[in-house]
């Protein structure tokens, strides 16, 4: 069966994805206003041609905010799901190929990590490392890579006993090229599919965590420290709570269409 | 019956030995010195070394441990820097409002997936099967820091039907609840709808349908029962995901459980009352894994049999 390229979720999430990635990089050079520049005679300006989404409590546009916290909240979530993909995969892969005692080990150390609820796990990290964008990374992947560990290891115990395997093993295959040739290229979709919907999962956990001041540090833009700002004008000015919220809402949707077409297009056994 | 329940809470031993490990090892273990941080950068170094002895943080690490695990075993978890009050005191007080939270959540959450999740699997592929699914995926990615001030606008400011804010009566309740439980219902729905339409088909529906049941007799008496099992899975793992969801709600809706108790004791560096919270978190996590694996016994015998 070949890939279904052509289905509405990924078409969707793919533009979703493309316009955001898009905005991310060239929004915060094509947009003039500062986003850090206070202006006390525009606070909580509303929206007009000047400034298309109004300004915040202190004067600060609000749209040239919300394009530099796309890129904090893309840049981060993208970086965190690119090391836990890495390092679940490298340990996932371990624990399925060694066996034994190693694999019992490893496997009872994620059930450890996992009976931790994770945002509790960052939030407590975080706030033991402190506030910081860094520091926010280092939380989010601590509690990122346990799945991808998983799967990788679910679908390599799954994958060895598949008869192409099996054939490839008693044609005198190596563990390497076994590795390479026939279980990586086989493990590439359903980890492509899981990775989207966990940069979905990151960019709520990124934004809850900046939200909770956890984050970035201020005055430096991110969608969840723009949502706990505009909280407090929430009666006169909505729109510094609807704005980011709408950006995360639409990033989250994003992902999660871009995973389901992927899912869509790259099951080969529907 | 009594052997896999004994079984079951054998197991959590040992994860709950390493959830307290994990704990300990997290306040410990990390770069930076809770007590400077506590006490800031300029402090006496005589004051540092007075509040490092009064933590027992002076003591050597595994020694440190074995207290910390003996006091938490007999309930003890230490008294807050801050106010001085015992920490299992301080959680003990707050956690009835972080479960009553979760609890309306999932009622909110169960009520709302299987309206969605039978309407959609009455007739797959449907108008109402769109429109429900549809609903779902949006509930599914509006994240909760979204849903809650779009609530708060809609619901308290605009049409002032409720309260905006804070623990009170059954209308306090609803904003927050509907807001926690809503991503939960959407999962809920999906599954229930994919489960329900897989058993449809299954030959004992057939059986159940040509000895005369009618659909909705046979849906509810041999279909609900048999989809039972995903659904399970998915509340059990949702509800550790309602728990630590609450975080936030209780943040944005100014709710005095739990969540608010960490975020308060995160932002005055009292560690001992942080420590003691995302305790109370996990094991309740991990007690609530338990309850799940129980159900599963209960609804499947297959489970407790094999």
């Amino acid at each position: 069966m070949k890939p279904r390229w052509r289905n509405p979720s990924l078409i969707a999430g793919g533009a979703i994805v493309c316009a955001l990635a898009a905005a991310a990089a060239l929004g915060p050079s094509m947009v003039a206003a500062d986003p850090l520049a206070i202006n006390l005679n525009l606070v909580l300006a509303p929206a007009g041609w000047a400034h298309p989404l109004g300004c915040d409590a202190l004067g600060r546009d609000v749209l040239a905010r919300l394009l530099w916290g796309a890129r904090i909240s893309l840049s981060v979530s993208v970086a965190v799901v690119a090391v836990s993909v890495t390092l679940g995969s490298i340990i996932g892969g371990t624990a399925a190929l060694a066996g034994g005692a190693a694999d019992e080990l490893m496997m009872r150390l994620i059930d450890v990590l996992l009976a931790f609820p994770g945002i509790l796990f960052a939030l407590a990290l975080a706030a033991i490392l402190g506030p910081g964008l860094l520091d926010l990374t280092i939380a989010l992947c601590a509690i990122g890579w346990t799945g991808y560990a998983r799967l990788v290891r679910g679908e390599i115990l799954s994958l060895r006993e598949r008869d192409y395997v099996v054939a490839a093993r008693a044609l005198g295959s190596r563990t390497e090229r076994l590795l390479w040739r026939h279980l990586l290229p086989a493990l590439a979709g359903p980890l492509i599919v899981r990775t989207s919907f966990g940069v979905a999962a990151i960019i709520v956990a990124e934004a809850a965590l900046s939200f909770l001041g956890l984050g970035a540090r201020l005055p430096t833009p991110t969608w969840g420290n723009m949502l706990d700002e505009g909280r407090a004008f929430l009666l006169i000015a909505p729109n510094l709570t609807a704005a980011p919220g709408a950006a995360i809402g639409l990033a989250v949707l994003g992902f999660n269409l871009l995973g389901d077409g992927l899912n869509r297009a790259l099951d080969q056994r529907r | 019956m009594r052997g896999y329940i004994a079984r079951r809470i054998l197991v959590l031993v040992p994860v709950a030995l390493g959830v307290a490990t994990l704990t300990f090892a997290m306040i410990h273990l990390t770069p930076g010195d809770p007590v400077v941080a506590m006490l800031g950068e300029n402090a006496a170094p005589a004051d540092v070394e007075g509040l490092r002895h009064t933590l027992g943080l002076d003591q050597p690490l595994l020694r440190q441990y074995f207290i910390f695990l003996s006091h938490l075993l007999r309930g003890d978890l230490g008294q807050s820097i801050v106010t001085g009050a015992p920490v299992a005191n301080l959680v003990l007080e707050r956690f009835p409002a972080t479960l009553e939270l979760a609890a309306a959540a999932l009622s909110v959450a169960i009520l709302v997936a299987f309206a969605l999740g039978f309407l959609a699997s009455v007739r797959p592929g449907s108008g109402l099967d769109l429109g429900a699914m549809g609903f779902a995926v949006l509930g599914v990615s509006v994240p909760h820091l979204c849903l809650g001030p779009l609530l708060m606008i809609a619901f308290s400011l605009r049409l002032g039907w409720l309260p905006l804010s804070g623990r009170g009566g059954l209308a306090h309740l609803v904003l927050p609840a509907v807001t926690l439980g809503t991503a939960m219902a959407a999962i809920v729905a999906r599954i229930l709808r994919q489960s329900l339409i897989e058993a449809q088909a299954q030959d004992y529906m057939r059986t159940a349908r040509s000895k005369g049941l009618g659909q909705r007799a046979a849906l509810v008496r041999h279909a609900v029962r048999n989809a039972a099992t995903p659904v399970i899975t998915v509340l059990g793992l949702e509800v550790g995901a309602l728990l630590t969801g609450s975080i936030v709600i209780e943040q944005i809706f100014s709710w005095p459980g739990l969540g608010r108790l960490m975020l308060q004791a995160i932002g005055s560096r009292d560690y001992p009352l942080v420590e003691g919270c995302v305790l109370a978190f996990s094991l309740s996590y991990v007690l609530v894994n338990l309850l799940t694996d129980l159900l599963y016994a209960v609804v499947d015998p297959r489970v407790r049999l094999g």
